[in-house]
């Protein structure tokens, strides 16, 4: 144990430990389909999932859905300094500084944002997961050279991090991805490491030792799968902060610069000159980001309501 | 206590030294290297094979890195490519802004989080606790920079109640002493200076502060309601003590627990807020001169000012760890 960020994390290895359970008086049914079943009568997450499933809808149809190019300027003649057209006939939300549709571009956007988010949280889950199971699954020096590693990234404050990744990478998406995609993957090291040590003198593991499976089946085919729930409910919360991360490495100017692909943080970002001129320019997209962080926030904080055993009933 | 706390210093040392590999490693990456990072973005190749030639950086990487640890362990890391001036020398001139900063927010956060918290808790089910659960969930989610921005626009720019920008007005003429404006001008018995860099503290120390205030709020609701049910809350209850006896001594006490490990938990969040935040309100601390080197491609200002944030950073987070160890005797063991 180091001092540096002992308190980050004691929280993420409390959540660890909290992992897999065995909840009581469940007889008969699977981990899974009674942590569905909690899932589905709870109200907050359906509408975490409404609204998550909208915007995916939304993202997946974008050329369907937009009614107009998000990149075709119009009302060119409307615009003067100090004025933005607003709402009319055509433009159901008005048109941006250079007269493209607002909402055309919202439409085209999320498909760019939640890639953004997808991506980098998958890309984070699956870096952190791979050193997790290294780290939980060898243990001995294996656990200590990655655990050192993963302390040394935490000890950067995350944008931080994420800023001088995407300085390095230079100006493009992936850039972006990658960067946000680092700073998530020590949380889910760790948080996989401390389940699967937890998992790992558990009653079953040890039955399984004694009865002589070998050591990579039960890591693999016992422990990981139980070790999971931590990481899901993580993973779902994480999609959120990395979109709203996203949107803050735009506005310091480290996003997308293919202007060709709308994104809501740097539509967002762009929209801030234009402030007192019109606010809906930067509004609208902010809620965007606001409902949809929310969305997964809720799924997320139900996601761990229905797998902690804690909650269980 | 003393073993715990020397064990806690002799631990940073491989998380330092793996920091400042990562950072030479980075700034060696860049494309031009550090070169390019000291004579800016123009600089002609024949100014780089110069540069190189002087500064030794045609030797063994090795060597290389141990200059870079030498300099850097007595805090010389270079001069900006923009300002010209040590980076050292303009860390230490904008970090008591960020902290000033910070320590507001943190203010703010937990002034408004533990009491809003503990009530919404109390009154479990009425609109207070639904409204506070609400507000808390979207308070994680709103962008700081967004939230700034309508901050600034709605207070400075359209009512104009609060100042919008810098850290004190430019008429001010404040004597600097430590410059913690606000405690230069309590020192200086400066009143009008020390209340003037008060007001230009209000909007980014909410602005930043918002977050860390949704996740106290929530916490802190959660955790009075986790220590109501305790086996120990009701026996205080059946043996006959007065609610405000049970409510102060037991209830409080017990929740605040997990929250002040919270409060432990935020340091990272509002240094990166800080950089976010500083930059809407052009506020002159390490954070807006982060966005400013961003900008001027000033990789030395860069690396200089990460590699002292996160050591600040681990040491918040140690002082923190020492705090359990004093508060809670059980971390001191472990």
């Amino acid at each position: 144990m180091t001092a540096m960020g002992d308190v980050r994390r004691r929280r993420i290895d409390e959540l660890a430990a909290r992992a897999g359970a065995v909840p009581e008086g469940e007889g008969g049914v699977s981990l899974t389909r009674s942590a569905f079943r909690r899932l589905r009568r709870n109200p907050v997450a359906i509408i975490g999932a409404v609204i998550v499933v909208v915007f995916l809808v939304v993202a997946a149809f974008a050329p369907l859905l937009a009614p107009r190019d998000p990149l075709a300027q119009s009302l060119l003649s409307q615009i003067r300094p100090g004025f933005i057209p607003g709402a009319q006939e055509g433009f159901p939300l008005g048109v941006d500084n250079l007269g493209r549709d607002l909402l055309s571009r919202l439409i085209w956007g999320s498909r760019q944002s939640l890639m953004i988010g997808v991506i980098s949280t998958v890309l984070g889950v699956a870096v952190g997961m791979a050193l997790g199971v290294l780290a939980g699954g060898l243990g001995g020096w294996v656990d200590t050279v990655v655990m050192r590693f993963v302390d040394i990234v935490l000890s950067i404050p995350s944008l931080l991090m994420a800023i001088s990744i995407s300085v390095l990478l230079g100006q493009n998406q992936y850039a972006l991805m990658i960067a946000i995609a680092v700073t998530q993957v020590p949380i889910f090291a760790r948080l996989l490491r401390g389940s699967m040590l937890a998992q790992r003198n558990s009653d079953y593991a040890l039955a399984a030792t004694a009865l002589g499976v070998k050591k990579g089946r039960i890591v693999f085919g016992h422990v990981l799968p139980n070790s999971l729930s931590p990481v899901i409910v993580q993973g779902t919360l994480s999609l959120a902060t990395a979109i709203i991360e996203a949107a803050a490495l735009s506005f310091l100017g480290l996003g997308d610069p293919d202007l060709a692909r709308p994104e809501w943080g740097a539509m967002l970002a762009n929209a801030q000159a234009f402030l007192s001129v019109r606010p809906e320019l930067a509004v609208y997209p902010a809620l965007c980001i606001i409902v949809v962080a929310l969305g997964f926030t809720l799924l997320g904080e139900s996601l761990r309501e229905a797998l902690d055993p804690k909650f269980r009933r | 206590m003393l073993r715990f706390i020397v064990r806690r210093l002799l631990q940073l040392i491989p998380i330092l030294l793996g920091l400042s590999v990562l950072l030479f490693a980075w700034l060696r990456a860049l494309p031009g290297g550090p070169a390019q990072a000291a004579l800016g973005e123009r600089a002609t190749p024949e100014a780089i094979a110069r540069y190189n030639e002087l500064f030794g950086l045609d030797e063994p990487i090795l060597v290389q890195y141990l200059r870079f640890l030498g300099r850097a362990v007595r805090l010389d890391f270079g001069t900006s490519a923009r300002t010209g001036r040590a980076v050292t020398t303009e860390f230490f001139e904008r970090m008591p802004g960020t902290v000033e900063l910070t320590v507001f927010a943190l203010i703010f956060a937990v002034g408004v989080g533990i009491p809003l918290g503990y009530l919404a808790a109390r009154r479990h089910g009425s609109w207070l606790d639904s409204t506070s659960v609400i507000g808390s969930l979207l308070g994680v989610a709103i962008p700081v920079f967004f939230l700034a921005y309508l901050l600034r626009l709605l207070f400075a720019v359209e009512l104009g109640w609060l100042p919008g920008s810098g850290r004190q007005d430019v008429r001010m003429d404040a004597t600097r002493i430590t410059n913690f404006y606000v405690l230069d001008g309590l020192m200086t018995r400066e009143w009008d200076a020390a209340w003037d860099a008060v007001l230009h503290l209000i909007l980014p120390a909410i602005a930043l502060g918002t977050i860390p205030l949704a996740i106290i709020v929530r916490i802190t609701r959660a955790s009075v309601l986790d220590v109501v049910n305790e086996d120990y809350v009701r026996t205080a209850n059946a043996k006959g003590l007065a609610m405000s006896t049970v409510r102060r001594r037991h209830i409080i006490r017990n929740a605040l627990l997990p929250v002040s490990t919270t409060i432990g938990l935020q340091a990272g969040l509002l240094l990166s807020g800080a950089v976010l935040t500083e930059t809407v309100f052009a506020f002159g601390g390490v954070g807006s001169a982060i966005y400013d080197a961003l900008f001027a491609r000033d990789f030395a200002l860069l690396q200089g000012f990460i590699l002292m944030l996160a050591v600040v950073y681990v040491l918040v987070n140690l002082l923190v760890d020492i705090s359990y160890g004093l508060l809670d005797p059980r971390v001191r063991a472990r």
